[in-house]
């Protein structure tokens, strides 16, 4: 169940920034996530509704995810390639001395959030 | 509401609290390796033999995690090393707050060297900083030559890679040279110790490294 322990690592991660930033509740939370990163979002969407209602500062917290493509470069020819399409070997040069450049990522991008002293408390607001 | 951009891994808090203990552990004199494999590659044998080796020459205490079971922490208080259990309750690796728990679980610890056996995975615990001090990574010759281009973070992360099983050579189809061509080209400073736990073979380069490891670590301080 790796999906839980990172649904866990991610709400204290979101504490942490809570604190620094004056957080008094999140209202969505981005993810920036790798076509390979292993994660399976079905479960993770699963683990995190059910974590989130039993934490004040996530309560209904949305989530949302955008994809990282992923792209494997080839040490014999030096091209690259998508990974999804073709796997470890290189479709330029039949190698299979390839490692993966990204799409193993998994981050928080951003998250919405009402502030304690946002006087327009729960108002959209731009930058 | 406000949109705040973070950009943070996960792991950031945990890096936290690994980097905290990988302090206090300094303080205490306490060198912790996490030993990282798939299921099943020989974590459990490899330190039991080792401890065998090693004994009075330096103390080596075990923290074995385990999905559930307590096996592997029977096989090692049977050599008479410290030794402690930890059920990680389905969880697929050991993070630096579970590490710490371990620690503070084995009373009157007294080990020079502590290694912290972790879930077998090769994908999780690579992930997660336990707050040790360095990493060591099996690949048992069963597995393949191949591991390193599915599980390049591990092989990445690792300071040591240890190739165990080496007396199953002739029965596998493993190219030692392309394993560690392979290692090589993902971390040009691991180290690689093929070695077999059952003859002996190359432990005792494995254990010298292991020792003077140790006394680099104490020398930093
Ligand atoms: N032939 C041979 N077999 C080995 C060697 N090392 C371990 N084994 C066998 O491999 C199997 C698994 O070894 P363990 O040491 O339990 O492996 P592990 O990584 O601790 O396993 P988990 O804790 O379950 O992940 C056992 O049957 C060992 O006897 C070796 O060097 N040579
Ligand atoms: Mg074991
Ligand atoms: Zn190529």
């Amino acid at each position: 169940m790796h999906e839980l322990g990172i649904v866990e690592h991610v709400i204290r991660t979101l504490h942490d920034v809570a604190e620094e930033n004056n957080v008094r509740r999140i209202g969505s939370v981005t993810l920036e996530v790798g076509e390979v990163s292993g994660v399976v979002m079905d479960l993770l969407t699963d683990c995190w509704n059910w974590f989130r209602e039993k934490d004040d500062l996530v309560k209904g917290a949305e989530l949302l995810t955008e994809t990282i493509e992923a792209v494997t470069v080839c040490t014999a020819c030096d091209k690259t390639y998508r990974t999804v399409d073709h796997g470890k070997t290189c479709p330029h040069c039949g190698s299979k001395e390839t490692y993966l450049l990204r799409g193993n990522e998994f981050s928080i991008k951003q998250i919405e959030a009402e502030l304690f002293d946002d006087p327009e408390d729960g108002e959209p607001e731009t930058e | 509401m406000k949109v705040i951009e973070l950009r943070r891994t996960v792991t950031d808090s945990n890096d936290r609290d690994a980097e905290a203990l990988r302090r206090e552990l300094r303080s205490k004199g306490i060198f912790l390796i996490n030993l990282m494999s798939a299921a099943g590659s020989g974590k459990t044998t490899l330190l039991s033999r080792t401890i065998t080796d090693l004994t009075g020459k330096v103390d080596i205490g075990v923290m074995e995690a385990d999905i559930a079971s307590d096996v592997d922490a029977v096989r090692i208080s049977g050599l008479g090393a410290q030794s402690i259990q930890m059920h990680t309750d389905g969880m697929c690796h050991v993070d630096a707050g579970m590490a710490r728990a371990g620690i503070e679980a084995m009373e009157d610890l007294k080990a020079d060297v502590v290694f912290l056996e972790n879930v077998g995975n090769l994908i999780c615990p690579a992930e997660f900083d336990t707050g040790a001090h360095r990493k060591v990574m099996i690949l048992s010759v069963p597995e393949g030559d191949d591991k390193p281009l599915k599980y390049p973070l591990m092989f990445r992360e690792s300071d040591a890679l240890v190739i165990t099983k080496t007396d199953a050579l002739p029965y596998f189809d493993f190219d030692l040279d392309a394993a560690k061509r392979r290692a090589l080209a993902l971390n040009p400073d691991i180290r690689i110790f093929p070695v077999s736990a059952k003859t002996g073979e190359g432990m005792a380069e494995w254990e010298d490294w292991l020792l003077s490891e140790l006394e680099a670590w104490k020398r930093d301080a």
